[in-house]
């Protein structure tokens, strides 16, 4: 950094003035850009195309709580599944057998370095691919499954993260106790780690919800869409973009106050360390 | 028959020989304390007794049980030996009293209400029954670790080890500690008790073990290797510990 030039060019003026010279300069561009945006816009337009009250109407008419509703089941199934397997895909990686390390590892790997909708395109051509082939609940069982084995994937490393961030002191008083190793795992070791991990794993319950988006790649029903499948669909219909900005603000009803919890959790787990 | 029978203990960690042939007993009912200074494998030692550290070579057999034998029960060894960690290691997420009754019956099979009864009266005992529901970082240091030695108890074990049960605490918590020690000594508990607390070991043990560089190096009642040691090393450390302005060096 060219601190010292600064200093001599700025020989004039204090840290503060120059402080406070740099914030009103800021708002100046603000209220330019805001003016110009004010002006130039087409605000009739704008309001007509994302906002049009009688297409957000009719939007609540044609479902957009059922797709919600969706979105939620899609969305708690898969972080079930995800919980499970990225708990069990931990235990191997941290297992003392060398081949459960590497599986689990392998597994990690393949599904976190692939983009999620490749995973999606291809749970959608199994039953094309092997014929006959269905997988039981539909829709919720391929959602779940192709949401899940990617989540756990991800689950997995933090889930690891958190159990190795168990003080070995626990491992050793549950051990001088005469617990077994699975007893202790269960008893002492489980229940911390997964209060270590609650803030990234809310994160990813975050993730979550947004990929849920991707099960319209699956080609579900109708009567399966969630949010994202369903405002298309009425977007198209409509030839408006309206359905979809009302399916967003219902995708932040689910991640903001889920974000605020995080950031919550975080603080908490600041404050007791 | 001994309670704890040790003979030829060697452990090593990498390159690091740090217990070099260990052959000592404790009876039933004995206190015996183990001194010496930092490093010289006295935690090593103690953690040999219940196998938090395998030895590569000698035998431990604690209750006439050769539990360095890869075919023993070792978690039903362990659970009859008692033992209280530096850093107390209470179960976080756990209350005390839950602390107390958790390996209770998952290990022993108690049904919960005797657990309870048992995890109570031994809470009792260490002075802290009015903090069953509190969880432990809501207790001081000496709270803790007089919690964590009832934990121990209540598994009934027929032998408790102590691994400087003092040495993480504020020099005003030390004396609670000490008294509920003290107090299982005079009720008979057989206890192996790794120590920098002098008063204590002169005053409570039957016997007192000097470590040094992974080998005993004298040991016999607390008068003589406290009062008048005989080793030149024993000395050497004693001088150390006895005066105020060298007790940095530990
Ligand atoms: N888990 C371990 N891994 C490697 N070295 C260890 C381990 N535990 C103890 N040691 C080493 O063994 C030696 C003795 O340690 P310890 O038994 O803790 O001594 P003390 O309790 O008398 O201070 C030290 O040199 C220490 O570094
Ligand atoms: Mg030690």
């Amino acid at each position: 950094m060219s601190t010292q030039s600064d200093t001599v060019v700025r020989k004039g003026l204090s840290p503060r003035k120059r402080a406070q010279r740099s914030r009103l300069i800021q708002y100046a561009v603000l209220v330019a850009v805001a003016l110009f945006a004010l002006f130039s816009a087409d605000w009739g337009q704008i309001g007509s195309v994302f906002f049009k009250p009688e297409f957000i109407k009719s939007t609540f008419q044609d479902g957009v709580l059922q797709a919600l509703v969706k979105t939620l089941e899609y969305t708690a199934g898969a972080f079930v599944i995800g919980l499970a397997g990225g708990t069990v895909l931990a235990l191997m990686r941290l297992s003392s057998v060398g081949p459960y390390r590497w599986l689990a590892t392998a597994y990690i790997e393949f599904f976190r370095g692939l983009p999620a909708i490749v995973v999606f395109i291809a749970f959608s051509l199994l039953p094309l691919a092997f014929e006959g082939m269905t997988i039981p609940w539909d829709p919720y069982g391929v959602v779940w499954l192709a949401l899940g084995i990617v989540a756990a994937a991800y689950m997995a490393e933090v889930i690891r993260a958190g159990i190795q961030a168990v003080p070995k002191g626990q491992i050793e008083a549950a051990r001088s106790l005469g617990m077994p190793p699975g007893l202790a795992l269960r008893k002492i070791v489980l229940p911390q780690a997964f209060r270590i991990v609650l803030p990234p794993l809310t994160n990813d319950l975050i993730l979550l919800v947004k990929d849920s988006s991707l099960v319209f790649m699956i080609g579900v029903a109708a009567d399966g869409y969630e949010l994202t499948g369903f405002g298309r669909d009425l977007a198209n219909t409509y030839s408006n973009l309206t359905p979809i900005v009302v399916c967003g603000f219902c995708y932040l009803i689910i991640t903001l106050p889920l974000g605020i919890l995080v950031r919550r959790l975080e603080a908490r787990a600041e404050k007791s360390r | 028959m001994a309670l704890v029978e040790i003979k030829n203990l060697h452990k090593s960690f990498g390159s690091n020989h740090v217990l070099r042939g260990i052959d000592f007993t404790v009876e039933q009912g004995e206190v015996v304390c183990v001194i010496g200074p930092s490093g010289s494998g006295k935690s090593t030692l103690l953690r040999c007794v219940n196998l938090l550290e395998v030895p590569q070579q000698g035998e431990v057999i604690v209750r006439g049980e050769e539990i360095t034998d890869p075919d023993c029960h070792l978690d039903a060894a362990r659970a009859g030996i008692g033992m209280v960690f530096q850093q107390f290691n209470l179960f976080p997420h756990l209350s005390v009293l839950a602390n107390c009754t958790v390996a209770q019956t998952t290990v022993l099979r108690r049904k919960a209400s005797e657990a309870e009864q048992v995890a109570r009266a031994n809470l009792d005992r260490v002075g802290l029954n009015d903090k069953v529901h509190a969880f432990p970082a809501q207790l001081s240091g000496g709270q803790q670790q007089r919690v964590a030695i009832a934990r121990a108890l209540s598994m009934d074990p027929a032998l408790m080890l102590f691994d400087e049960p003092t040495s993480a605490l504020d020099p005003e918590l030390v004396g609670d500690v000490l008294t509920v020690m003290r107090k299982l000594a005079l009720e008979g508990m057989t206890m192996l008790v790794v120590t920098h607390e002098m008063a204590f070991a002169r005053e409570v043990a039957d016997r007192v073990v000097f470590m040094d560089g992974g080998v005993i190096v004298e040991q016999g009642p607390p008068a003589e290797v406290i009062g008048n040691p005989q080793e030149e090393r024993t000395q050497l450390f004693l001088r150390r510990v006895l005066d105020p302005t060298h007790v940095q060096d530990l």
